[in-house]
């Protein structure tokens, strides 16, 4: 079943605390060439019908982010290219 | 007459109790509402309590938002109702576009639990008018994600307007610009506030008497507001 990913991200001039914390536990791991880390959400939806990106984008906008802090892209994928059926 | 104020209870509201405490010790009527129910029971002002509700799922305040209560909460609120939004409930206003800008996560990323003090910068709203302008109190804070930001225009003219009603003093425990802890509506009706002034009303529990003012403030502005 195709699936619509809606993938939201902080805005960037929107301070990420999450992923500088991230950034800086990297040097632990022996990883010093990262310059930065950004964190964000992945959605995917299902529809019972045909995969409908408008209202993908509707969803998106009024619940899935917030516009006055975070932006977000829409897109279809097929079932193999879903997190779920990653090996 | 006396004033009924009601306070909404989501699932995972934890400060519903110490709200009508606060409300009734301010000598005004509890009205205790549920989420799931539009009808607001003819109150005359409302208070969003702190808490998790919902889980905090997704965004803190975004699936609250869309509860029965808050549709009717929304359009009374643009009617001029009185709504007063702590912690929880001023990431519910800012979700539900009452009040401009959000709530993002601490920016040190730790939850901080103490008494902070405030300055009241506007006491024209329905929430404040009981306070001096300038006047300093002392409320405890506790949050994992009072962060405000908006863009630098907003915050210029919510400085500009007087719509900044509180700021932190002594040390900024989330990051928020411009030390901002309350801002309101372009009316005064709406007041969105990080800190909790509902902990702060009964000497056996609170830093101090402080946080009363929110709520004798709005039994004011009814007095003088027209039926």
């Amino acid at each position: 079943m195709p699936r619509v990913v809606v993938d939201v991200m902080l805005k960037p001039e929107i301070l990420d605390p999450q992923g500088q914390a991230v950034a800086n536990a990297l040097p632990r791991l022996g990883v010093s060439d990262v310059a930065s880390v950004r964190i964000g959400r992945r959605i995917e939806i299902e529809f019972t019908g045909e995969p409908d990106l408008d209202r993908a984008r509707e969803i998106a906008d009024k619940l899935l982010a917030n516009p006055v802090i975070e932006d977000f892209t829409v897109h279809v994928v097929t079932a193999d290219e879903t997190a779920g059926a990653q090996s | 007459m006396t004033a009924r104020v009601g306070v909404v209870t989501f699932p995972g509201s934890l400060d519903d109790g110490d709200a009508a405490r606060a409300v009734r010790i301010a000598g005004a009527e509890v009205v205790r509402l549920w989420h799931g129910d539009p009808d607001l029971h003819g109150v005359d002002a409302v208070v969003l309590p702190g808490g998790f509700s919902y889980g905090d799922y997704l965004r803190c305040g975004a699936i609250a938002r869309f509860a029965p209560v808050m549709e009717t909460i929304v359009q009374a609120a643009r009617g001029g109702l009185p709504v007063l939004g702590i912690c929880n409930g001023f990431q519910i206003l800012c979700e539900a576009h009452l009040l401009p800008g959000a709530l993002t996560r601490n920016q040190h990323l730790h939850f901080r639990n103490r008494d902070q003090v405030l300055r009241i910068e506007s006491t024209g709203t329905a929430w404040t008018n009981a306070f001096q302008p300038g006047q300093e109190v002392l409320v405890p804070v506790k949050n994992g994600e009072g962060c405000y930001v908006a863009d630098p225009a907003t915050l210029d003219r919510l400085e500009g307007e007087g719509r900044v009603v509180a700021r932190y003093v002594g040390g900024n425990p989330n990051g928020s610009q411009r030390d901002i802890a309350a801002i309101t509506n372009e009316a005064g009706n709406v007041v969105g506030i990080m800190p909790h002034p509902e902990h702060a009303v009964e000497a056996l529990t609170g830093p101090s008497l402080d946080g009363l003012g929110f709520f004798t403030s709005v039994l004011k502005h009814l007095v003088g507001a027209p039926a």
